[in-house]
């Protein structure tokens, strides 16, 4: 099978358009030789089934960037006998140096000029039949945003692959032995600028600009940002919230209608096995999915429209001094959702050290799932009047364990990653392809996020269940003797063995703790309201929660991080710090307050 | 303005609005690589749209392309002003 490699800038929609050819079939794959995961699939082009993979973004195919190793590597290692070069059709200009960087490697090779839309609408006119004579490469004017260009686009694909041969070992070493020649490309560049391609003398003022005059405004430009960032999560719980209720319901339907009478005749180990263990470990990560859908659906959203990007212009001066930059903090907000996209969404740096001290400050915002706990013990232990000041305080205490964390690791991650990051222009993002790309991340959060939270649910069913004969989630089980063992250390931040146990389911995950109480207490709503509100005090409680804010990221948060860190140390870290960190505050709040107040 | 008609002056020295042409970059060969990629090349017209609050990040325009960048790194580059 012949394989098509797509290349091209950053911010040219070239993921775009991969998403547009291949469908919604593409899989994330490894590649030897090369350390990052790249998407590729399978596609019909011109009666034949092709590979197409989809190459990081680059400036330059002689640069020294990650990314740009990396597709250098997979040049070398890799047979490829189309390279398609996607270049933002506006920009062309600033992008034809690396057509023609691609052009002298000596494999066949086309060129793509997407964003024919912004294209015409700025002025830009490309006269494709004499830039392809020049070039000696087909070029095919396109939009892959709105599939303007598409068909020409395979068949143009498709042609040059039937035409393109093998390379042999003499072209193979031509393409190793390339060297950049700057000069010359420069002065091609310009000779077929002048004869292909007309260019306005000046852009025309652009709706973009007058947006960015609002939004980018040294004053307003927070305030609104805030805003806007507000009403996205008000929309995210308005949506997701129904959903997640829905799923529930149907999940429980499915249990009772279906399941509970199919494992009737196991024996009760397996039956509590099956249905508590590995069907509540599948519900639960199955409960984290609308929400999941919703926010990749609005980072989605808000990346394709351009305000991210804008986001970080804004903050950027502010997270400078904490050692993080303008994308750090866009990250942390989306972690106030869910901490394992905003995890994820750390790769769109490039420095390690940046990426790692992100990933270290991601998990101590205050997720939804933290949310549900504190509504839950807040609202059973507050007065009504009190309870909103409470559930805002945890917020304030959120970003304040942020900034200790940064500035305490800021100089174990240091990084003197330059930062200089383009700024495209306002786009209105079509639902097509916010869905599409929503659907990618949603699919590979689920393949590797499944296993782990349900081994780990049925971990921790086991430990409440074991030995046999002991009364589930009582303290004669495992999990009951271990909540003893750690007495000697929650005593002290007034946490007793029965919440410590609690404490260990919300290591699955914190929405599972409320389900926990039930369990361990024995009694459901009301009742368990009440019996919180008897066997603690407000201090006790605000303690609890303050250790459940900080003490350790989800079970699927820590495995994200381990992915993207790909390292177990590094994820150890991420355990042990706020650990650290929670029992710290949990001691100075608790012993401090029963000295007030004594 | 002909006291700015040198042809040494840091980008991060225009006022905003005003434009120049990039006259030397100073920056290590990857970062280099980067910038020139980006339009950052000596002869290329240059504006700066505006500067982020407490110290914050500019905001230039090359062509066609939008940029931002922090203070540190538009310090290595030299232009003149139009």
């Amino acid at each position: 099978m012949k394989r098509i490699a797509l290349l091209g800038m950053p911010n040219t929609g070239k993921s775009t358009l991969f998403n547009r050819l291949t469908g919604s079939s593409a899989r994330v794959a490894n590649w030897a030789g090369v350390t990052v995961d790249l998407a590729s699939a399978k596609i019909l082009l011109g009666g034949h089934m092709a590979e197409m993979v989809d190459l990081p973004g680059i400036y330059d195919l002689h640069g020294f960037s990650d990314d740009e190793k990396v597709v250098r590597h997979l040049l070398e290692g890799h047979p490829i006998d189309l390279l398609a070069v996607v270049v933002n059709a506006t920009q062309i200009e600033r992008q034809l140096p690396l057509v023609l960087q691609v052009r002298s490697l000596g494999l066949p090779a086309a060129l793509l000029l997407n964003m024919a839309d912004e294209a015409k609408r700025n002025g830009v006119e490309v006269d494709c039949a004499r830039l392809a004579a020049r070039l000696g490469m087909p070029v095919v004017l396109l939009s892959a945003k709105y599939g303007v260009g598409q068909p020409e686009a395979m068949r143009v694909l498709a042609q040059a692959l039937t035409a393109a041969s093998d390379i042999g070992p003499a072209r193979r070493a031509q393409m190793q032995a390339v060297l950049s020649d700057d000069v010359r490309i420069e002065q091609e560049t310009a000779a077929m600028m002048a004869e292909a391609v007309t260019m306005p003398m000046q852009l025309p003022e652009q709706v973009s600009d007058r947006i960015d005059r609002l939004a980018l405004h040294p004053w307003l430009g927070l305030p609104l940002f805030f805003l806007a960032m507000l009403l996205l999560f008000q929309a995210v719980f308005w949506l997701g919230g129904p959903l997640q209720q829905g799923l529930t319901w149907l999940f429980d339907q499915l249990r009772q209608l279906a399941l509970e009478p199919a494992a009737a005749q196991l024996p009760d180990f397996f039956h509590g096995l099956l249905l508590d263990g590995v069907y509540s470990g599948f519900v639960t990560v199955a409960a984290f999915v609308p929400l999941i859908i919703l926010f990749f659906f609005f980072i989605a959203l808000v990346e394709d429209s351009g305000y991210l990007a804008r986001a970080a212009f804004l903050t950027d001066a502010l997270m400078a001094k904490l050692g993080l930059d303008g994308r750090s903090f866009v990250m942390v907000l989306m972690g106030f959702g869910c901490n394992v996209p905003a995890v994820m969404g750390t790769r769109m740096m490039r420095a390690r050290p940046l990426r790692l001290l992100s990933m270290l400050v991601i998990p101590l915002s205050l997720c939804s799932a933290r949310l549900q706990v504190f509504l839950f013990i807040v609202s059973a232990i507050f007065a009504p009047a009190q309870a909103p000041w409470v559930i805002f305080g945890f917020y304030l205490v959120s970003f304040l364990t942020m900034i200790v964390t940064a500035l305490l690791f800021r100089g174990r991650f240091k990084s003197s990653e330059p930062f200089v990051v383009e700024l495209p222009p306002w786009r209105v993002p079509t639902l097509r392809q916010v869905t599409m790309r929503g659907w990618l991340e949603v699919r590979h959060f689920l393949s590797r996020a499944t296993r782990f939270i349900v081994l780990g649910v049925i971990a921790i069913w086991l430990l409440t269940n074991l030995p046999l004969g002991a009364t589930p989630g009582s303290m004669d089980t495992y999990a009951g003797q271990l909540g003893a063992l750690f007495a000697p250390l929650l005593a002290p931040i007034g946490i007793d063995e029965k919440l410590a146990v609690a404490l260990m389911f919300g290591f699955v995950a914190k929405e599972v703790m409320i389900g926990a109480f039930a369990v361990i207490y024995g009694m459901s709503g009301d009742a368990l309201s009440q019996e919180f509100a008897r066997s603690m005090d407000w201090v006790q409680a605000v303690s609890f929660m303050l250790f459940t804010l900080i003490y350790t990221p989800c079970i699927s948060t820590i495995a994200t991080i381990k992915t993207e860190s790909k390292s177990a140390a590094f994820a150890t870290l991420a355990v042990v710090w706020p650990m650290a960190l929670a029992w710290l505050a949990s001691f100075v709040f608790y012993q401090g307050m029963r000295q007030l107040l004594a | 303005m002909a006291s700015m008609k040198s042809q040494n002056h840091l980008l991060s020295e225009l006022i905003p609005g005003q434009e120049a042409l990039i006259s030397a970059v100073h920056a290590d060969e990857a970062l280099h690589h980067r910038l020139a990629a980006l339009g950052f090349r000596v002869g290329n017209r240059i504006q700066l749209m505006r500067r982020g609050r407490w110290a914050g990040p500019l905001h230039v325009r090359l062509g066609a392309t939008d940029v931002i960048l922090r203070q540190t790194e538009a310090d290595l580059i030299r232009v003149s002003p139009q």
